[in-house]
């Protein structure tokens, strides 16, 4: 048994749904208790679904557990093809009905139905989401592909965006046109709007883009071995990895590198001097693996801040984060335990996180500003305007989006120059954020005890020294004291060691 | 006191049963209102990573707060009995409270998983309670999907109380259901203004409230989904006073008579103390029901409100009921809100929400009150919704609230009415 407050992923199931929302054509027959449903609200709330999950539950109640819950999925099973004829139909158990031991698998494949029945097995007690996603399309792909002529045109099949998943919807956008521009089209874009007769179409692409590993990994392996078709490593968020990736396409399909660059601003507003105040940020990096690896590229090599520390909640990615973090010179964190990251964030006190929903939260509480990079998603990481994470317009997305929960760039330094005035202080926040500024309160009395770091003492007059400074540097100004003090022996912290830490750290 | 009742009720009316998929939370959904309701209470789920995944994806949807909920995942070793499941939760208790002193009460909520592998939360919840005494009281009901539906949880939750609460001979009125604070207060300072001092609620905000039961208590639920509660309660020797619930100005009206007649409070003293705050509701209600005369509603099943709040929008907002969905009627509870609504409406009692979408699509109702699953699906082809869920969680009961109620589905309609998203001609 594990307590937890907060999760990153939901059970192996949902990520199955996220498979079959995404598609057409396809229905899921999934055998789970009343309650169940409320995965339905994730896509229709949170995605702004305009339709139901493909998805039929059994929902059986207590009651039916004495009597016959094997006859209740056959029903179900029936009623739910001859109601949507769908073209394929996936079956399996969420975690109670695993429980009960039905084998929906088994009954679906001796009812005889027309179309391919798929059974799924996702042991819910001991995978996750993601998982579930990367199993589910897997399997599809392995029942319903067959290697067939390629092409006539170089083709690849875009693999791995999912319902639910973060921007998923843009990038899809986004890469197509990338890839048109170098002349090669989109055979198959799976799961996301593709159909089961779709996927017996798979084998005539040259190569498979690989988007997503948390979700296309599996697919993309099986397809590599049984169709031939060789798939990118490279995932294309940021300009760099942009550039890598269609270098990546090129080496594979023998063409030419062809980007147009002309709606590219990122390096532009990055090297311009107004993102002079970016430099050496410290931000903390957490999400999924395959985000957070973009983004610390994104954020060291393309923004010029300094990574602080970086990690992932799902174990698939562990091995790959822990040598990124070695690269990056920090240790990683992998844990799904969202406490743990809270109190990471808290000790490290950057000055950014790049992180979840979760994180964001963390964020609020802790009073960092946080931009979102990565799943598990909110209803606001759909958002109406194109907004795509890959390409050339997610790097211009990027910019944007881990610019703004900051301080403007002028304002910051006229903060800093400012810092002791009566209406222009830092409790008022940035001046694009929402909420009414507040009066500066009156220079408080000094506390009886003097806050205490590690193990060294602020002395009153460094205190009050220190809250002039203003509220995006406090943490990393009080941090770097208190590292100088301590790396010197020194006990107390005293207006004097304050300004030779300043001195010491001064770049 | 209040209008006449229909000449010919709905209390038998055939009520058509269904089985087959329902489109429903379970009752674990209900710790996110009951833990913000007692406040120094924690809910700590046994269940599997689907049920912490539903409480964050309700409490992320509807509301964020700092959480005094959690679940305690089982593992593959817990299921293969490789792991004393007792020993793991007394484990993981210890660390919790000892994490959180400010928890004086522990919920243990059974959910399917615990269920089916027979888990015996009650043993848990006795050593448990035991260990931890005087300081935390440990208790146990279940929220699971197979046993409960959404409310019910509330249900589960409040009736698990009512057999730990300390006897008394007190004659006492206890107003049954968790209510926000603010409406909690309006009703408590009507009911003193009537001369009825001794009023306790249960679900009571903290565990120290000195909350009581006994032979001479009487009790009035404020939510129609409380059948469990209502027996719990009777067992303790208190007794239930039927009364429609507290909606509009004629529910309200109707659940505070019933009260005063059993407290003997005389008629001019009543309609003294009422008459402002109904003049009020009735004046809100008009304001806010215009638009909803004449238009006709569909109820999908969801929290057990379907049945008073039709009560309520047919007789004091004038609309027509097409059929009323209610994941369960509990004839004993709901009674008088039965011979109030005028027969007309197709009655249903649990759901086969395929074959229940297809009457809706059929019948093509002006406002369709759904779950969210349901809601974006029906306005996308055209029908307009009502998330049912929102009214589980917006201030609704009583005079003060009356309008707000009639608001909430009034404001669908007006909005559609304010959308102008087509080329002007």
């Amino acid at each position: 048994m594990k307590l937890s407050v907060w999760t990153y992923e939901g059970p192996p199931h949902v990520g199955a749904l996220r498979v079959a929302t995404a598609m057409k054509g396809l229905h899921y027959v999934l055998h789970a208790p009343q309650g169940d449903t409320y995965a339905d609200l994730l896509f229709t709330m949170i995605e702004r679904r305009n339709h139901r999950p493909p998805v039929t539950y059994t929902t059986f109640q207590a009651r039916d557990l004495g009597a016959d819950t094997a006859q209740l999925f056959k029903t179900a099973c029936l009623a739910a093809y001859e109601r949507f004829q769908p073209q394929a139909m996936i079956v399996g158990a969420s975690c109670t009905a695993e429980l009960i031991q039905d084998d929906p698998g088994g009954m679906a494949e001796t009812m005889g139905l027309p179309v391919p029945v798929i059974p799924l097995e996702l042991p819910s007690y001991q995978r996750k989401e993601n998982f579930g996603a990367d199993e589910t399309l897997f399997q599809l792909v392995r029942a319903l592909s067959r290697p067939i002529d390629r092409s006539a045109h170089v083709t690849c099949n875009l693999i791995g965006p999912t319902a639910l998943g973060f921007r998923h919807r843009d990038d899809i956008t986004e890469l197509t046109a990338l890839l048109g521009d170098m002349g090669i089209g989109v055979n198959v874009c799976a799961p996301y709007g593709a159909t089961p007769q779709d996927l017996t179409r798979l084998g005539a692409a040259h190569f498979n883009v690989l988007m997503y590993p948390e979700t296309g990994e599996a697919a993309c392996r099986w397809m590599e071995r049984e169709l031939g078709q060789p798939y990118t490593r490279t995932v294309p968020i940021g300009v760099g990895a942009t550039r890598d990736f269609l270098g990546e396409v090129a080496a594979l399909t023998g063409r030419s590198v062809a980007l147009d660059e002309s709606r590219l601003r990122l390096p532009w507003y990055s090297a311009s001097v107004d993102s002079t105040y970016l430099t050496g940020k410290r931000v903390f990096i957490f999400g999924d693996g395959t985000h957070v690896a973009c983004a610390a590229r994104i954020a060291r090599d393309e923004m010029g801040f300094e990574v602080a520390g970086l990690g992932c909640y799902n174990r698939e990615q562990a091995r790959m984060i822990r040598g990124l973090a070695r690269d990056y010179g920090v240790e990683a964190l992998i844990t799904e335990d969202y406490l743990e990251v809270e109190s990471r964030i808290a000790e490290l006190a950057p000055e950014m996180i790049l992180g979840t929903q979760m994180e964001r939260h963390i964020g609020k509480r802790l009073g960092i500003p946080c931009a979102v990079i990565s799943a598990p998603v909110h209803v606001q990481d759909f958002p109406a305007r194109y907004s795509p994470q890959m390409g050339i317009e997610g790097a211009n997305v990027i910019f944007d989006t881990w610019v703004h929960p900051l301080v403007m760039g002028l304002e910051e330094h006229l903060l800093t120059m400012f810092r002791e005035d009566f209406e222009f202080h830092d409790d008022a926040g940035a001046s694009h954020h929402g909420g009414a500024a507040t009066p500066r309160a009156p220079d408080p009395a000094p506390a009886e005890a003097p806050e205490t770091g590690a193990e060294v003492i602020w002395l009153d007059e460094a205190e009050r020294e220190l809250r002039k400074v203003p509220f995006f540097v406090r943490g990393k100004a009080r941090r770097n004291t208190e590292t100088y003090a301590s790396e010197r022996g020194l006990t107390r912290i005293g207006l004097d060691t304050l300004y030779d830490a300043k001195a010491h750290y001064a770049r | 006191m209040s209008a006449p009742a229909p000449a010919t009720g709905c209390r038998d009316v055939p009520v058509l049963a269904e089985r087959g998929q329902h489109e429903v939370f379970c009752g674990l959904t209900g710790i996110i209102w009951l833990h913000r309701k007692i406040q120094d209470a924690f809910f700590l789920v046994v269940g599997s990573r689907t049920c912490a995944h539903l409480l964050q994806s309700a409490a992320g949807v509807m509301i964020f707060a700092e959480p005094r909920f959690g679940t305690a995942i089982l593992e593959e070793t817990d299921l293969a009995g490789l792991a004393d499941a007792q020993e793991e939760l007394e484990r993981e208790v210890d660390r919790l409270l000892s994490r959180r002193p400010d928890i004086r009460q522990l919920f243990l909520v059974g959910s399917c998983p615990s269920e089916v592998i027979k888990l015996d939360l009650s043993r848990a919840a006795e050593r448990l309670s035991a260990r931890h005494a005087p300081k935390v009281r440990v208790l146990n009901y279940s929220g699971s999907g197979i046993e409960t539906t959404f409310t019910e949880g509330e249900d589960a939750c409040l009736a698990a109380m009512a057999p730990a609460l300390p006897d008394t001979d007190r004659r006492q009125l206890i107003m049954v259901g968790a209510l926000p604070d603010v409406v909690e207060d309006q009703a408590l300072d009507l009911l003193s203004k009537l001369g009825i001092e001794d009023v306790a609620v249960l679900p009571a905000r903290h565990a120290d409230s000195g909350l009581a039961v006994g032979p001479n208590t009487v009790f009035a639920l404020t939510q129609p989904f409380l059948g469990g509660t209502l027996a719990a309660l009777e067992r303790r020797g208190a007794r239930h006073i039927p009364a429609p619930f507290p909606f509009g100005e004629q529910g309200t009206t109707a659940w505070l008579a019933a009260v005063a007649r059993e407290f003997g409070v005389d008629q001019a003293h009543f309609d003294a103390v009422t008459a402002a705050p109904r003049a009020r509701a009735t004046r809100a209600v008009a304001q806010a029901a215009e638009g909803l005369r004449d238009k006709s509603v569909f109820f999908f099943p969801d929290s057990q409100l379907e049945i008073p709040l039709a009560r309520f929008l047919t007789r004091e907002c004038g609309m027509r009921a097409i059929e009323v969905g209610a994941p369960y009627i509990h004839r004993g509870v709901v009674g008088p809100e039965l011979d109030l609504l005028a027969e007309g409406p197709l009655l249903a009692e649990g759901q086969d929400v395929e074959r229940q979408l297809d009457r809706c699509r059929a019948a093509r109702p002006d406002l369709t009150v759904c779950g969210l699953g349901l809601a974006n699906p029906l306005e996308a082809e055209g029908l307009a919704t009502k998330w049912a869920v929102e009214l589980v969680f917006t201030p609704v009961h009583f005079y003060e609230q009356a309008g707000d109620l009639a608001g909430l589905f009034s404001r669908p309609l007006r909005r559609r009415a304010a959308l102008r998203l087509e080329a002007a001609e």
